[in-house]
């Protein structure tokens, strides 16, 4: 899996950022992370708290806030949320029809916050 | 007592990856080399695929290949045996290749003179899909026996690529794969996706996609 390497540069964003607000320590960190994306809560903070380890990330909170995915239909305009196991299953509520979608969201994937003392 | 406060980042993760990303396809651009990243599971054909495609477009274009799947050492030689060159790259276990990796293969390639580059990436569906490798185009292989449902597990993956090949059509008749409801699946996610159902043992279905292919690269190759 690549939850190190991402974990990696999530720390390396959060200390860039930590520096430039002269920060003591970081207390938590908020990601945005679409639902096309697999990222796995348990292992990114396993491997923060092991990469952060003498920094003034160490010990801070991972929050993952998960973004739904949003179709919007190409011909009426319609959006509308789906669930991964809907994909290819539904038809637009708008006007029916199955084919042409654009993808509004769900794939998201950056550092929204932190907070920090 | 120190008090808490909200910084605000809201910066991509992978934002240094990207610019090397882009960094790079605007050196190929520059250099007229036309870069494809292949992905897929396992198994599903890649090397196969590349062996076909090289035949099919070697009086057409100068080519190379980088290797980064885990265990092709075995693929290289088979790579080689064509005459194009290849990179074998060490990714260390790796679980995906990122564009800082592709620039050091690419250091083994020239450049100036090939035009078609083919990376073979790390054999997976997840990983590779998030990190962009600086190619022109992204392309992946799904083979008849991982079933029609994958575009459900593996989304993003599905959603990047523009140009999908469905491998082992051969195998359609002693399996349950509904095409239809797969391509629906796809569709959804990736209104633009060009899907070519092709057989890497038998070879059909493969000439629609090289001649796809060579079509997309000499685009790109006549851009001033
Ligand atoms: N039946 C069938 N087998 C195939 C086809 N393409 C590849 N294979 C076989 O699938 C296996 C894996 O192929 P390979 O190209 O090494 O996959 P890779 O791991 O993705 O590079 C090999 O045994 C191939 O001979 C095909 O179109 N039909
Ligand atoms: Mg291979
Ligand atoms: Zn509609």
């Amino acid at each position: 899996m690549h939850e190190l390497s991402v974990t990696e540069k999530i720390l390396d964003i959060v200390l860039k950022h930590a520096r430039v607000n002269h920060v003591r320590k970081v207390i938590s960190i908020t990601l945005i992370i679409g639902e096309m994306s697999d990222l796995e809560n348990e292992w990114i903070q396993h491997y923060f708290d092991y990469l952060s380890k003498d920094t003034v990330a160490a010990g801070a909170v991972l929050k993952i806030e998960k973004v739904p995915i949003v179709l919007k239909c190409n011909l009426c305009g319609q959006t509308m949320e789906i669930r991964r196991e809907e994909i290819g299953g539904t038809c637009c509520s708008g006007c029916g029809k199955a084919g042409d979608f654009s993808i509004i969201s769900g794939r998201e994937y950056y550092i929204k916050e932190m907070e920090a003392e | 007592m120190s008090s808490v406060k909200l910084i605000e980042v809201k910066e991509a993760i992978m934002s240094d990856n990207d610019a090397a990303a882009n960094d790079l396809r605007k050196r190929l651009s520059r250099e007229k080399t036309f870069l494809v990243n292949l992905m897929a599971s396992p198994g599903a054909g890649k090397t196969s695929l590349l062996l076909r495609t090289l035949a099919a477009l070697k009086p057409d274009f100068n080519m190379a290949v980088i290797e980064a799947d885990i265990d092709s050492v075995v693929d290289a030689e088979k790579i080689a045996a064509t005459g194009v060159p290849s990179v074998q790259l060490r990714t260390g276990g790796f679980c995906h290749l990122d564009a800082a990796m592709v620039v050091k293969g690419l250091e083994a390639i020239d450049t100036a003179s090939a035009n078609l580059v083919f990376i073979e990436n790390v054999g997976n569906l997840v990983c590779p899909a998030e990190f962009d490798t600086g190619a022109a185009m992204d392309i992946m292989i799904l083979s008849v026996p991982e079933g029609d449902d994958k575009p459900l597990k593996y989304p993003l993956m599905f959603s990047k690529c523009r140009a999908l090949l469905v491998n082992k059509i051969d195998l359609l008749p002693y399996s349950d794969f509904d095409m239809i409801l797969f391509k629906q699946r796809v569709y959804q996610i990736n209104a633009g996706i060009r899907i070519f159902e092709v057989s890497c043992t038998s070879g059909e279905g493969i000439t629609d996609w090289t001649e796809w292919l060579k079509q997309s690269v000499n685009r790109f190759l006549e851009k001033p």
